[in-house]
Parts: C-alpha cells; sequence; structure tokens
C-alpha cells in the first residue's frame, strides 16, 4: 500500500511538473488579465521562478540602458552633461528656519549669555560626575568606567538608590559641572541623563549601539590622560547649537595634542555617533587612525531648562514622535 | 521705526530683553530694544497695554524696571523703577488701573503706583508667593492673584485690607492627604464674576465667588505635567490650556472635558492669548517660536522664528492678522493716514523686497539703525488699493 501511495504521490508530482512546464510555455504566450500581479499566483516554486525571471528581465534593461547612456556620454565628450547626483535624504532635508546664521548678532548674544557661558569664558573647568540607575549590571558598569577615561576628571560613583534632585545640589557643592546618569534596562544601557550643574539645562538620550572596549576590532591601546580634542559635526539649528555646546562643555578647554586623541560627536539625521580615536600624522598629507575607547549613539529625547525635574520643570523640546516624524525630511538637531 | 512699529499686531517679550513686534500680514518680525543695551537682567517677565488705546505698552524687566513704549513713536518712552528685585523676585503682573500702575512680583506684594514717584502708594500682601496676577476687564479695579500652595484671592484695590474672595483648598484625597495646591493663571470669566485658574499639578479649576462655596464649582484635569498658561475664548465657555511639555488643549467650560489638541508646539507655553475677535489663539515659549493656531479647525495658521525664549505675549485687538484682512486693514491704514499726513505718505515709497524670510537680516538692520541713531527715510511705496 505504501508503494502505491508513494507511486501514486511521485505520478502526481511528475504530472504536475509536467503540467507546470507546460503551463510555463504556455503562460509565457498566453495573455495575462492586465491587473495581473506575481503575488496572486499561489504556487510558491513557480512564483519564485516567475519573479526570479522579471528581475533578470528589469536588470537585463537596465543594464542595456545605462550602456546606452555610456556611449552617449563619450560620443559627447565634453560637452556632455555634468553627472547626476543622487538623492540622499540629507539632500533633500528641509530648510530649517531655526538654523543658525553666524552673523546673527541676537543669537550671538543669546549664546553668550546662556548656562553655558561661565565655561565658554573660561571661568570653570568641567568636573564630571558619572553614575547609573540603580544596581547596574557588567556592561553598564564597564561602559561607565570606560566613559570615564575618556573624559578627563570624570569620577564614577555608585547610585546607591539615591534620588538625583538630592544628589544634585551636592554635586555643586563640591564644584562638579556635569552630571551623568547612565540608564540601564536588562544589562544593558539605553539611556542618558546629562544635567549641566549650575543651573544649566538636562538633556535626556537615548542610547543605543553601545560597544565597549573589547569589542573593538584593530583597536589601539588605552586612552592616557591627555585631554582630548573635540569634533563637534553638523549642529546646525538652534537646538543642534544647544546641544553641541553641552558635549563641548564635557571637555577641558585646551587639548593637549601630545596625546594625539579625539573625541567625534557627529550629528546626522538626528541621531548623534560619538566616537574616539588616536590618530598620527605619517606625512603632511596622511593620516593614520586607531579607534580606542567606547563608541556609542545618541538621540535626543528632551532638552529641559534647569536642573533635573522632570516632572515640574520646563522643557525647552520634547520628542513628539508623531508629530515630528511625519515629515522623514526633517530634522531637528 | 514707528512705521514698523505700527505694522504690528503682536508683541513679545523675551528672555533677552529685546522686545519683539510682529506683523503677521507682512510676515515680518521687528527687535525693539533699547540702544546696545542688552542685558539678561533686561529680561521681559511682564507686558501689558498702558490704555484700551493701546498705544502704549508697559514692558515688566526682571531689574525691576517698568518701562513705557510707544507704539506710535516706535520707541521706548520712558522707564521707573518699582521695587527692588533682590528682596522682591521679577515681576509676576502689570496692570494699570484709573491711571495708576499696579505691580505684583513674586514674593507676593501687590503695590500700586502714581504717576511719577518711586514710591508706592498702596501695598498690599498677597501671600508667600505669586505666580500670577491678572486683572479683570470688566471691574478695572480688581486683580486675581495665586501661587504656590497660595490659592486664588480677588483683591479690590479699593478697599485692600481684605480679599473679596479667598479660595479653599479641595477636599483630602482618599487616603485623607492635603492636596498640594499651585496656582499659575487664572483668566476673569466675561459676563459673570467666575474665575478659572490652572494649576501645576495640571488641573483646571473654576471658582465662583457669587456662590457660597469658596471650593471650585469645576474641576477638569489635563495631562500630566504642570499647566503653565490659560487663556479665555471670547464666549466664555472653553479655555485653551498649555503645559511645560508644549501640548495645547481647548477644554470645555460645562462640563471641564478636552475639545481638542492644538499641535505643533516643541517646547513649554509660557504664554497664550486669545483674540478679540477672531478665533485664534497665538502662544508663544521655550522653543523661540510665536504660533498663531485656528481655534475652529484647531490648524496651525502662522508660525514665526523669533531667536529667543519668549516669556510673554500681547495681541493688538486690531484685525491685522490674516492676509485678506492685512489689505484692507492697510487700505483702510493709507486712507485715515491720508487724510492726517498725507505729504509723509506720498513721499515714502515701498520696499521692493516682500514676503522673503529676510526676518534675521531686518532684525539686525534695525539693531544697527538704533545704534548708530541715523534715522534713514526708508523709502516705501505705498501703491493704494494694491497689496
Amino acid at each position: 500500500p505504501c508503494n502505491e501511495m508513494d507511486t501514486i504521490g511521485t505520478k502526481g508530482l511528475n504530472g504536475l511538473k509536467a503540467e507546470g512546464g507546460q503551463a510555463d510555455s504556455s503562460s509565457q504566450g498566453a495573455a495575462f488579465p492586465p491587473t495581473f500581479s506575481l503575488s496572486e499566483v499561489k504556487n510558491k516554486q513557480r512564483r519564485h521562478l516567475m519573479f526570479m525571471k522579471l528581475k533578470q528581465e528589469k536588470r537585463k534593461q537596465k543594464m542595456q540602458l545605462k550602456k546606452k547612456r555610456r556611449k552617449e556620454r563619450e560620443a559627447l565628450g565634453d560637452k556632455a552633461p555634468p553627472k547626476e547626483v543622487p538623492k540622499t535624504i540629507e539632500n533633500q532635508r528641509v530648510y530649517d528656519e531655526t538654523t543658525v546664521d553666524p552673523e546673527d548678532e541676537e543669537v550671538a548674544f543669546d549664546e553668550g549669555t546662556d548656562e553655558f557661558s561661565a565655561y565658554f569664558n573660561r571661568l570653570t573647568n568641567p568636573k564630571v560626575l558619572i553614575t547609573t540607575s540603580d544596581r547596574p549590571r557588567g556592561r553598564t558598569v564597564r561602559f561607565c568606567e570606560q566613559l570615564a577615561t575618556v573624559i578627563p576628571d570624570a569620577h564614577v560613583y555608585y547610585r546607591r538608590g539615591l534620588a538625583l534632585k538630592r544628589i544634585i545640589p551636592q554635586c555643586v557643592a563640591r564644584g562638579f559641572t556635569y552630571l551623568m546618569v547612565i540608564n540601564e534596562d536588562r544589562k544593558v544601557p539605553n539611556g542618558m541623563v546629562l544635567c549641566h550643574l549650575p543651573d544649566g539645562p538636562t538633556a535626556h538620550f537615548k542610547v543605543s549601539s553601545v560597544r565597549l572596549r573589547k569589542e573593538m576590532k584593530r583597536r589601539g591601546k588605552d586612552p592616557t590622560m591627555h585631554s582630548p580634542e573635540v569634533i563637534l559635526n553638523n549642529f546646525s539649528t538652534r537646538l543642534g547649537h544647544t546641544i553641541g555646546r553641552l558635549f563641548a562643555a564635557l571637555f577641558p578647554h585646551d587639548p593637549q595634542f601630545v596625546g594625539r586623541q579625539v573625541a567625534t560627536f557627529h550629528n546626522q539625521r538626528d541621531f548623534v555617533f560619538f566616537r574616539f580615536h588616536r590618530y598620527i600624522f605619517k606625512n603632511e598629507k596622511k593620516v593614520g587612525i586607531q579607534e580606542l575607547g567606547p563608541r556609542f549613539t545618541l538621540k535626543l529625547r528632551s532638552l529641559q531648562k534647569g536642573t533635573f525635574d522632570s516632572k515640574f520643570g520646563e522643557y525647552e523640546w520634547v520628542l513628539k514622535r508623531h508629530e515630528m516624524d511625519a515629515c522623514r525630511r526633517k530634522f531637528q538637531l | 521705526m514707528a512705521d514698523r512699529s505700527r505694522l504690528c499686531s503682536v508683541w513679545l517679550g523675551s528672555e533677552t530683553g529685546i522686545l519683539k513686534g510682529v506683523s503677521l500680514s507682512r510676515k515680518q518680525a521687528f527687535n525693539f530694544c533699547q540702544v546696545s543695551s542688552l542685558s539678561r537682567d533686561q529680561e521681559v517677565r511682564a507686558l501689558c497695554w498702558a490704555d484700551p488705546a493701546e498705544s502704549e505698552l508697559l514692558v515688566g524687566s526682571v531689574n525691576g524696571t517698568v518701562k513705557t513704549f510707544s507704539t506710535e513713536k516706535g520707541l521706548f518712552t520712558e522707564s521707573r523703577s518699582c521695587g527692588d528685585p533682590a528682596e522682591d523676585g521679577a515681576f509676576t503682573g502689570l496692570a494699570v488701573a484709573d491711571g495708576a500702575l499696579v505691580t505684583c512680583v513674586e514674593s507676593g506684594k501687590l503695590r500700586v503706583w502714581k504717576e511719577e514717584s518711586s514710591v508706592h502708594v498702596l501695598e498690599v500682601d498677597a501671600g508667600k508667593s505669586v505666580w500670577r496676577m491678572r486683572q479683570s476687564p470688566e471691574h478695572r479695579h480688581r486683580v486675581a492673584t495665586g501661587g504656590k500652595e497660595n490659592g486664588l484671592r480677588i483683591w479690590d484695590l479699593q478697599r485692600p485690607e481684605q480679599p473679596v474672595f479667598a479660595a479653599k483648598n479641595v477636599r483630602n484625597d482618599f487616603l485623607d492627604l492635603r492636596r498640594p495646591e499651585w496656582v499659575r493663571d487664572m483668566a476673569f470669566i466675561p459676563g459673570s464674576d467666575k474665575v478659572v485658574t490652572c494649576t501645576g499639578h495640571h488641573e483646571v479649576r473654576v471658582y465662583d465667588p457669587a456662590s457660597p462655596q469658596r471650593r471650585p464649582v469645576l474641576e477638569a484635569q489635563y495631562g500630566e505635567v504642570p499647566l503653565t498658561a490659560l487663556a479665555l475664548v471670547p464666549g466664555g465657555t472653553s479655555v485653551v490650556v498649555g503645559n511645560t511639555h508644549g501640548q495645547l488643549a481647548l477644554l470645555d467650560l460645562r462640563k471641564g472635558l478636552v475639545r481638542g489638541c492644538l499641535k505643533g508646539l516643541s517646547g513649554g507655553v509660557r504664554a497664550l492669548q486669545c483674540h478679540a475677535s477672531r478665533p485664534v489663539v497665538a502662544s508663544c515659549g521655550l522653543d523661540r517660536f510665536l504660533r498663531i493656531h485656528s481655534l475652529e479647525d484647531r490648524t496651525l495658521l502662522h508660525k514665526v522664528y523669533l531667536k529667543s525664549r519668549l516669556n510673554c505675549l500681547l495681541l493688538a485687538s486690531r484685525d491685522l492678522e490674516e492676509g485678506e484682512a492685512a489689505e484692507e486693514g492697510e487700505k483702510k491704514e493709507v486712507k485715515e493716514e491720508e487724510e492726517e499726513e498725507d505729504e509723509v505718505w506720498d513721499a515714502m515709497e515701498r520696499v521692493e523686497e516682500r514676503g522673503e524670510p529676510k526676518r534675521k537680516l531686518t532684525g539686525e538692520e534695525e539693531e544697527e539703525e538704533e545704534e548708530e541713531g541715523v534715522r534713514r527715510k526708508s523709502k516705501k511705496k505705498r501703491k493704494k488699493g494694491q497689496d
């Protein structure tokens, strides 16, 4: 009985295959209704084959078009039109009216007298307190330690379940200028609260893609105690300027070029990428870089005026996903 | 400068001390500030009209001075020092009653100042902390004050010993704990004695002094963060509130329900005002934008970037908000002023470039002009009957 079933089964399949083949050949000849789409074919194998054929056809046409264009371009020689630049989301970015004009006096005055003016007028030196949410686990602890080596004059303290509103006056009394709290979720750091201390703004970031030193490929030796140079890329709007200054005030004013270390905060599409490198000039035109130190990505969630007070504080900017994400080409930073 | 200040239909005070005037029809913002003496202690905390004809503005700054700005001339005409900011705190309310200036400061002192004297005529202690003082539009000698752990009190300036109405805190909650109170803004409802307040504990309360109960007649909640500003919609049945997250909501005062939200703000709301005749509401806040929303369909009509954080806002009652209305308004203005000063208008040529986003540059130009003190005759051709 099994054998019979098998033979029937295989015959059946063979029959189908034969039919399939015939159907294929006939389908190419047969006229499809114009509203036919590949997804209507229920048979997975047949659908797959048809899709592959469609892709090959499209690719062939694309190559032919490319060849033709290249021939035309060569034929024209010097008179050929310039190569078209592909559209990217950064190219198509909607012009933000809050983009800072470097010659604007009012904005310059606003920035010159804001909460960071003490740092930028060289009246204070940065001193950072790094802590975590309560009871941190391995990865977060190591991340904090590595951050403390990257930021000069940073101290890591264990958070003993203390309330931030109580820690802040004590930090101010001890001369700290920044409070950085790394929030942890399921043994992985996922948030950061950066509070500028005397009375400064508090920024809340979402942290993602944290790579510790062990996980870095081709990394160099551990960072030394020299102050790094700071690179802030692409912070163009007014909010971007505030956040850029927030990052800049973490590091001491004068970088020690002997150490050849550089910390980069690169803003692209509202994500801030942090990288830490050591560079060496091989000759006047060539530079070699080695990535050291942790790397992570930040996304701003809110900027609050005043020190940390999430319930009663006033927010200068809050990420409202549904309103702000409506346009894919509009960015805030 | 004078013609620029005459165009402005919205006046705003910023944290940098600059008084900004915005002309919505021309989509331009102008800065009016005293000659290059910008400093943070000039931060504007309170704005109010000095007279019902709206020709003069009173600007209260953090350093305790109240300056008078004339919209006709486009200049600050006088300045008087009203109190010592070190012991009083900043202004939380300014009003004009019977030709006298009424000021209220954060420490709770409500003072009445007469013309040109640096000593107050009357002082009332309105509690330990006052976050807002507002004047009743119908009875100009009545003011309301409220603050943190300081309930709503309505004062009559002619009988200042006792408040006319002192609100009682609501009943204890289900754990029998005292409910904290923090009044942040209030408004007098026209046509009756009622006052609506919004609190830092995200509540909106309506009090009725005419009724025997001193507790709120109506209580509504909105959001989870403090409500910072309140504006009454003309008509008196609904109210617009804003909170520290930049959420604006339209609440109905008959049942206390949220009718809808106005979207667009990204920072805390500092001031809100509804226009007297048109159904629009203007809002300004920490995100450095002035936004005008329509109350009927809750859409954004205008959005103007003003480079500093904005503290307070005043709308002119004249109808120069929309483009079509502006044309008519301009025509009317031109005709009226032609009747008065024909030669001046004929001499002026029209600025050719209009409607360009050159707000920053015009702002700079303004400041430069003011600094230099050279009155260049700006050539503006006003084509009559054509915009």
